[in-house]
């Protein structure tokens, strides 16, 4: 018999697992990314329906409690996500300025261009 | 030789018409300068105020950071194959005098790299720039192995060899030490050389906040470690 506690985390889930078909189907996220999400709600799913599991766990990492070990690898997992993230971002600043710089530098090179061939005809007279 | 002084500037309207018209116009050594003004995506009447002047503007359409700017610049330079590049900041805290103390050394083939240090002539300094600057001196001795007494100059000359080889991918404040990376990696020769350090009421307000220096450190390390 399942707990409250136990449905509400089956149907989110569930749910989350939906997404991440829905946005590889989509081609949002490679293969690879939809793997990891795969695997990592399929060992949220396995946690919720053989808690027992999370315990032996537990007794692997010489942690007392299973819930204990799953919200430790949890935060380890949140911040190497987040660290990905801040790097993510970076990148995408990088990309940003890129073409920033990109820009000014063509139309400054389409203005001198423009001065030039004017003085060229200028000079024709 | 040919050489591109390059000013970058963001909102700098209060100051800029009186630094671009104080800028050298003839050096000894040099047979011909230009100026190159890179607008950093400025908000204010920077653009009005430079094109009151007879210098090449190129504009970011939005702010991108001194280390952006400086690249533009740099690759300007590269494009119209100067001999010598300078790097002078927009917001009046350099004295035009010490250009050609930046680029006697490159003129006379001792150096590749010149940095302009505030800190090995005695002058006063506001302290949290002392602190500020001593760190990142450090950081810089321990991430590249380069000794620099001031490693976040905005005063700097480049070779041509300088200008083909460095390029560097800080946007902010940390493209500073890393420009001193490229010279390593590249085998530039280093040397520096004492300026006037000019700082205003105005330079103080518009220049790094010091919490900032964190922020550029951190984002440093992102990229380091990544």
């Amino acid at each position: 018999m399942l707990t409250t506690i136990q449905i509400v985390l089956l149907i989110f889930i569930i749910f989350a697992i939906s997404r991440v078909y829905l946005r590889s189907r989509e081609k949002i996220f490679s293969t690879k990314t939809a793997i990891f999400w795969y695997l990592i709600w399929l060992a949220g799913l396995v946690g919720v329906l053989l808690p027992k599991t999370t315990t032996k766990l537990a007794g692997l990492f010489g942690v007392g409690r299973g819930v204990d070990v799953i919200v430790y690898i949890a935060l380890a997992l949140l911040f190497y996500l987040v660290f990905r993230i801040y790097v993510m971002i970076e990148d995408l600043r990088h990309e940003i300025t890129y073409l920033v710089r990109e820009i000014a530098l063509q139309k400054s090179q389409k203005g001198s261009s423009a001065v030039s061939s004017s003085r060229r005809r200028g000079s024709k007279k | 030789m040919k050489a591109q002084i390059i000013v970058p500037a963001f909102n700098e309207s209060q100051i800029i018409f009186k630094v671009l018209t104080s800028l050298p116009r003839k050096l000894k050594g040099i047979s011909n300068i230009e100026t190159i003004l890179v607008n950093d995506g400025s908000q204010d009447d920077t653009l009005i105020q430079a094109k009151k002047v007879d210098v090449q503007i190129v504009s970011h359409a939005i702010n991108r950071g001194l280390g952006a700017a400086i690249k533009t610049g740099l690759e300007i330079a590269k494009k119209k194959r100067a001999d010598i590049a300078i790097t002078f900041d927009g917001d009046g805290q350099h004295d035009p005098a010490d250009i050609a103390k930046v680029v006697e050394p490159i003129i006379e083939k001792k150096a590749d790299l010149v940095i302009g240090t505030r800190f090995k002539k005695l002058q006063k300094v506001p302290f949290d720039r002392l602190i500020i600057n001593w760190f990142a001196n450090l950081a810089t001795l321990m991430m590249f192995g380069v000794v620099s007494t001031d490693s976040q100059s905005g005063l700097r000359a480049f070779s041509k060899k300088a200008i083909d080889s460095i390029d560097f991918k800080g946007e902010r404040m940390d493209f500073s030490s890393e420009i001193l990376l490229e010279a390593k990696k590249h085998n530039l020769v280093i040397c520096e050389v004492p300026i006037k350090a000019i700082y205003t009421s105005y330079s103080r307000a518009k220049g790094q906040r010091n919490l900032n220096s964190l922020a550029v450190f951190s984002r440093f390390l992102v990229r380091i470690f990544r």
